[in-house]
């Protein structure tokens, strides 16, 4: 489908790291907005006089991102920062992506948007880095053959504990769901979007896409039970009650954990045995943005192996960039498992993909109505 | 009456002067009445629309009649939550007011010079954000807080309490956050109280509680009432507490419309649920009108 003359061509010259767009066009127009190919870039767009707006949850890349690319590029980012998922769509969405070029987010929120219409595919030709990425990453990337995002980060979800503060590690999501007398009012877990469904479809056997409704109602009936025994809902701050002692037991990302892990060697990471989910965040640009040439800039800085690096040692998840892999040191995959030897682990479990508009309905009614309950 | 009405100057012409009368309520009225219709009237207006539309899938509406969201509202969850909502809202007027009205008394019969800087404290909590008032409470509440700390300190317990995400937790955070806003208006109406009238009570024999309440409570009714309302209004739509202090898990009305906008993108509903929130206050604010008429009208003749 998108193998004829649409491609553009690359002159580029042997590029010093990063310049993705010394690069050439598309041969010609034929950007109706509809269609799912990438728009054409212009090749002599003159990246210092473009700025871009780039949305990412708070401290998830480097602080210096905006210096690294007008250094390797001379365009401009300006960083705003976005809550959640949900938020991000409420932002692209709200104002038609006016005001925003590039977006962080995760893949079944991007995969949405992608069939809205609202992200741009990507012309991963043009992108220097891209091969630098593992193929099990980009291909979940691809939405009806076309590719949407970069991969950025990726890894799971399941429980993060106090070792020392647990008679028995858990083993099931099931000891989250329904704690033991002395862990009741001790966990948390998620509250929003697909995670906060995630472990009573795991502990049911379900898919974490399921779009059955008695799968999804039978979900709901354990997490209004399991609710009482909880300490709080909580998808940003576990890790701090779990240093702190508050918590036991949290749901968690296997990154965010590590923030833990960092602070005590107590707190460890499960993923539970009847399985998880295997996550992926990614950047996308909108189709909406005037710049691409910077955005397209902007993500081949990222995918640099030196800045890529980065989010792993200092993000501490797991990063699909093979060549960024060899600069993260020996010592920080000796620290954190879930770099080092449990990193097949981390990334073994079911891909969560978006659920389609009337499922994607159904999961927010249940969570409201569980966390109303 | 008359005296006040000599600013068009007496020269003038008449013309000008009616000119003028015309221009000077638009001038002062106006900035008020624009911010209301771009910022209240427009916004209502908006929702009234989006309570019959379908929602849409990235939040916004599909402009589709559909009278689903008011039978959805009636589901016994939803009842709940306002149910609940309305609870820890009057729980926590009441509290306000039994801490506020003997603050208020004892303002009010402070020496002039210490009232003000009495009242002065009261509002001075205000100066700092709302939200790191508020953060202070999981601070001095959390198992492993201040609070916690001292109690196992002292020796009166072995075993840490749960206070913090706890429906008491939430209405601490309430009324910690709006008691000022029942102690101010307390305060004008205590001060106002014509000691006489109470002397004349005690002169005829009524006891100090009869006083209170036969005299005292009825001429400071409006305080009351406008106290109650400045403390129930904003409690019962917070969600910034019920998050913080409530763990999430103590989900007020506010929070349910909150999430509706900006989590499960369902406009409509939220829309629904918020009007209703409106009706509830609007009743409210009638309600108050009456009393204040019925205590202060006849007076005025």
């Amino acid at each position: 489908m998108s193998t004829i003359n649409r491609r553009p061509r690359r002159i580029a010259t042997a590029a010093v790291l990063g310049t993705a767009l010394t690069l050439v066009l598309a041969a010609c127009g034929g950007d109706d907005g509809s269609s799912a190919e990438p728009a054409a870039l212009d090749p002599d767009a003159d990246l210092s006089k473009q700025t871009i707006v780039v949305s990412n949850w708070e401290a998830y890349m480097p602080e210096d991102i905006a210096e690294r690319v007008k250094e390797k590029t001379g365009a401009t980012v300006k960083i705003t920062s976005h809550a959640t998922n949900e938020d991000m769509v409420a932002k692209v969405t709200g104002s038609g992506g006016e005001g925003l070029d590039v977006v962080f987010g995760s893949q079944p929120y991007l995969e949405a948007l992608s069939k809205a219409g609202l992200i741009e595919p990507l012309d991963t030709d043009l992108l220097d880095n891209w091969g630098n990425l593992e193929s099990a990453a980009t291909d979940t990337a691809e939405v009806d053959g076309a590719t949407y995002w970069a991969p950025y980060t990726w890894g799971t979800t399941g429980i993060c504990y106090r070792a020392d503060l647990v008679d028995e590690a858990p083993t099931s999501w099931r000891d989250l769901l329904e704690p033991t007398d002395a862990n009741k009012g001790k966990v948390t877990m998620m509250g929003t979007e697909r995670w906060a469904m995630l472990p009573a479809l795991k502990a049911l056997g379900y898919s974490v896409n399921t779009t059955d409704e008695d799968e999804l109602a039978e979900a709901k009936e354990l997490m209004v039970a399991a609710k009482p025994n909880l300490l709080a809902y909580d998808d940003s701050t576990f890790y701090e009650r779990l240093i702190s002692g508050e918590a036991t037991m949290t749901e968690a990302w296997d990154g965010w954990c590590n923030y833990g892990t960092g602070e005590d060697e107590n707190i460890k990471f499960v993923v539970p045995e009847e399985g998880s989910d295997l996550w992926t965040d990614g950047i996308a640009v909108l189709k909406s943005s005037k710049n691409k040439e910077a955005a397209y800039a902007f993500i081949d800085t990222i995918l640099d192996a030196e800045t890529h690096a980065w989010v792993e040692e200092n993000i501490l998840y797991n990063i699909p960039n093979e060549a960024a892999l060899e600069l993260v040191p020996a010592e920080l995959k000796e620290q954190y498992e879930t770099l080092g030897t449990r990193r097949e682990e981390m990334l073994s479990g079911e891909n969560m993909t978006d659920v389609g508009d009337d499922a994607a309905a159904l999961y927010n009614q249940i969570i409201t109505e569980v966390t109303a309950s | 009456m008359t005296s006040t009405k000599q600013h068009g100057g007496l020269a003038r012409p008449s013309l000008g002067a009616r000119l003028r009368r015309g221009v000077e309520p638009a001038v002062l009225l106006g900035p008020g009445l624009l911010f209301y219709a771009a910022l209240v009237a427009a916004p209502v207006l908006l929702v009234t629309g989006y309570m019959f539309a379908r929602r849409g899938r990235f939040g916004g509406v599909e402009w589709e009649l559909s009278l689903d969201n008011f039978s959805r509202v009636t589901d016994s969850v939803y009842l709940e939550v306002f149910r609940e909502s309305l609870g820890l809202a009057f729980v926590a007027t009441l509290l306000a007011l039994l801490i506020g009205y003997p603050t208020a008394y004892a303002i009010a019969k402070l020496p002039p010079r210490w009232r003000t800087v009495a009242l002065v404290l009261v509002v001075v909590p205000f100066w700092t954000n709302f939200l790191i008032r508020v953060y202070a409470w999981i601070v001095l509440l959390n198992s492993q807080g201040l609070l916690n700390d001292l109690l196992v300190g002292i020796g009166v317990t072995d075993d840490r309490f749960t206070l913090l995400y706890t429906p008491g937790a939430v209405v601490v955070g309430l009324v910690y956050s709006y008691l000022p806003l029942m102690i101010l208006p307390l305060y004008a109406a205590i001060e106002k109280v014509d000691e006489d009238l109470l002397e004349a009570s005690a002169d005829l024999g009524a006891g100090r509680v009869r006083t209170f309440l036969g005299v005292q409570l009825p001429l400071t009714m409006p305080g009351v009432v406008t106290g109650s309302i400045l403390v129930f209004v904003p409690s019962l739509g917070n969600f910034v507490v019920p998050e913080l202090l409530g763990g999430g898990k103590t989900v007020m009305v506010g929070n349910l419309i909150r999430d509706q906008f900006l989590k499960a993108q369902d406009w409509p509903f939220g829309s629904v649920l918020a009007m209703i929130v409106v009706v509830l206050l609007v009743l409210l604010f009638l309600g108050q009108a009456w009393v204040t008429r019925r205590v202060e009208g006849p007076a005025r003749g």
